[in-house]
């Protein structure tokens, strides 16, 4: 908005000051991070790191590498959800706060699912894969089939109106869904049962020669392979299906779009349904992972993937994936690779921080995002 | 003369309680170019719209075929041959042109003949098939207006609304681009045309309407229109209708 104020050439206000000012501290915060970083690397014994910390230890390659691939597979995560809050917003226009509350609707379904099939012995035994593709399918159904009701109930009804209204409406009802899990389930944690050991172990990689080789948790590498798998079956549905195409078509001119004989409700509903398919395989994805779920599960990923969506420019899918990746990577490094180094105390439990930080560099930087288009006026809300 | 494709018949729009269309007749017949001339506000665009089902009547009848379509959606009209060209082209700028063509052709399933059409367009417009994988928005506004007829003609239409299609075009584009709607017209393909340029339109069209505050004021042959003193007196003239 700042840059949009200014390329009028009006003089600049304290706000502007102030937020050129934030720009320098965060860029300058995260240089002066780096380059303490690898100076640490070379040399630790450095006197800035002995003077901040008389302890710190440089990081070694497999830390390095470990955090890498905790990081991506967290982002691909934070990228599933995320499309669906960009599809959303591209044909709409409004942000779908409950969204958070169709990824955790998955992550239940998948504990629902996983317990009976581990009660009926199959979770851990011979017919894992079967299992999990079964959780993965319900998740996704039940989760495509919150997304098409919410939209049927809440949004439509509201179309037309101004855009704060839906916005405002989809808060009320990420509450409404939350306190209905709470009746069904009570507010507990709930627990998946333990995935078999083949999948826990960790394997090695080194295709690309010893210094490249990294280990992976099987786990960390199933949530991988399945989210790059869905991202790109959706990216195939959008660019080359007919469908797809009626999509985009939509999210551009909803009344053209009707001129060439699509129907658009039922575009923006199968918008909504492919949203909420997405974030059901995230959610089970997320239940494999850390085996537990909780009414509140989808809160702050959901706000997480918003912001991915942000940092990667709302109603770009190429962007909400880019944007999940870079989130959850940036999560994973930045606290033992920046902040760290800086000399912030306990900087891991800072994550969230780094996040929401993320999200605000990028928005100082380049509010459109790092792939945005800018929005004309009119598309603007 | 053949039975008229579309009709209205005592046609009343309202938006909100603001009265559009006033007891409108009008009929268009196969394979004829008819034009709707008319000052700002005079309801030109609502006549289109409610032609293709975007803007419903208060009263009377939208007939297509002899068959009562007031409750039909735009898609039933499309499928039937009705489509439009409309104002501003309105092309889908972050979808490439061939996409752009595709979408025209969306409600047919007949896969060879959308792409014999294809062909026929890029014969047709061969700007049009050296930008194909290009995002329509980087397109000039002359090559823009060819796909956006293009994009109409895939639907197959018998009747061709056009909304100002010169409106927007440098002035050298505006005479190719009557050029291409009178090639449109000789493949036998009605057109109904709103336009700014009354003097240009009326130069190819057969018949013509003139609206006034949502009445059908005038309704003659080209011809006589042309040389109507008070048409050319508000439309014609230095004015030039604008």
């Amino acid at each position: 908005m700042t840059t949009a104020v200014k390329a009028k050439g009006s003089k600049k206000t304290g706000v502007d000051k102030f937020l050129t000012l934030l720009r320098f501290l965060l860029i300058g915060a995260i240089a002066i991070g780096l380059i303490a970083f690898v100076w640490q690397q070379i040399d630790p014994n450095n006197p800035f790191a002995r003077w901040r910390n008389p302890d710190a230890q440089p990081l070694t390659a497999e830390q390095i590498k470990g955090l890498v691939v905790t990081g991506l597979s967290q982002g691909a995560m934070y990228g599933l959800i995320a499309l669906g809050y960009s599809m959303v917003y591209g044909v709409l226009g409004f942000i779908n706060f409950a969204h958070g509350e169709v990824f955790m609707l998955g992550a239940f379904t998948g504990f629902v699912t996983s317990n009976k099939l581990a009660d009926a012995g199959l979770w851990e035994g011979g017919a894992f894969i079967p299992s999990v593709i079964m959780t993965a399918v319900l998740a996704a159904l039940i989760a495509t089939g919150a997304a098409v009701l919410m939209e049927r109930v809440a949004y439509r009804p509201l179309r037309g109106s101004p855009r704060l209204i839906p916005l405002i409406t989809s808060i009320g009802v990420s509450f409404f869904i939350q306190n209905a899990v709470i009746l069904l389930f009570g507010p507990g944690a709930k627990g998946y049962p333990p995935n078999p050991e083949w999948l826990q172990k960790k394997r090695r990689f080194d295709l690309l020669g010893d210094a490249f080789a990294f280990e992976v948790e099987g786990t960390k590498l199933l949530v991988l392979v399945v989210a790059s798998f869905s991202m790109a079956g959706l990216w195939y549905f959008v660019e080359r299906t007919k469908t797809g195409k009626a999509m985009r078509a939509v999210a551009e001119d909803k009344e053209i779009a009707s001129l060439m004989g699509i129907n658009v409700n039922k575009t923006i509903v199968t918008t909504f349904a492919v949203g909420g398919a997405m974030a059901g395989i995230a959610g089970i994805l997320w239940g494999l992972l850390f085996r537990s779920v909780i009414a509140t599960t989808g809160f702050l990923p959901g706000i997480k993937a918003f912001t991915a969506a942000v940092v990667g420019g709302v109603g770009n899918l190429g962007g909400a994936m880019a944007g999940g990746v870079s989130l959850g990577t940036a999560e994973a490094l930045a606290p033992l690779m920046l902040l760290e180094p800086l000399g912030v105390a306990g900087p891991t439990q800072l994550r969230d921080a780094v996040a929401f930080l993320l999200l605000i560099l990028v928005l100082l930087v380049k509010p459109t995002g790092l792939f945005g288009e800018r929005l004309s006026s009119e598309d603007r809300a | 003369m053949a039975d008229p494709i579309l009709e209205f018949r005592n046609i009343n729009t309202h938006y909100g309680a603001v009265h559009i269309l006033k007891d409108v007749n009008l009929a268009i017949y196969p394979g004829e170019m008819v034009c709707l001339l008319g000052g700002n506000a005079s309801g030109k665009s609502t006549t289109l719209k409610t032609l293709l089902g975007m803007v419903t009547p208060t009263s009377g009848e939208v007939v297509l075929d002899g068959e009562v379509v007031n409750d039909k959606p735009t898609s039933y009209r499309v499928e039937r041959g009705i489509t439009m060209v409309p104002e501003n082209r309105r092309l889908f700028k972050r979808l490439s042109v061939l996409e752009n063509l595709q979408l025209g052709a969306y409600l047919r399933e007949d896969k060879q003949g959308i792409e014999s059409d294809l062909e026929r367009i890029y014969r047709m417009f061969p700007r049009v098939k050296e930008r194909l994988s290009q995002k329509a928005g980087t397109l000039s506004g002359g090559e823009q207006q060819m796909v956006a007829m293009g994009r109409a003609l895939m639907a197959q239409p018998r009747v061709l609304l056009m909304d100002e299609p010169s409106m927007g075009l440098a002035p050298a584009l505006v005479q190719t681009n009557f050029e291409l709607i009178q090639q449109i017209h000789e493949e036998g393909i009605a057109i109904f045309m709103v336009e700014q340029n009354a003097n240009m339109a009326l130069s190819l069209a057969d018949r013509g309407w003139v609206l006034q505050t949502g009445r059908v004021v005038l309704d003659d042959t080209a011809e006589s229109l042309l040389a109507n003193p008070d048409l050319r007196k508000s439309y014609l003239g230095d004015a030039g209708g604008h």
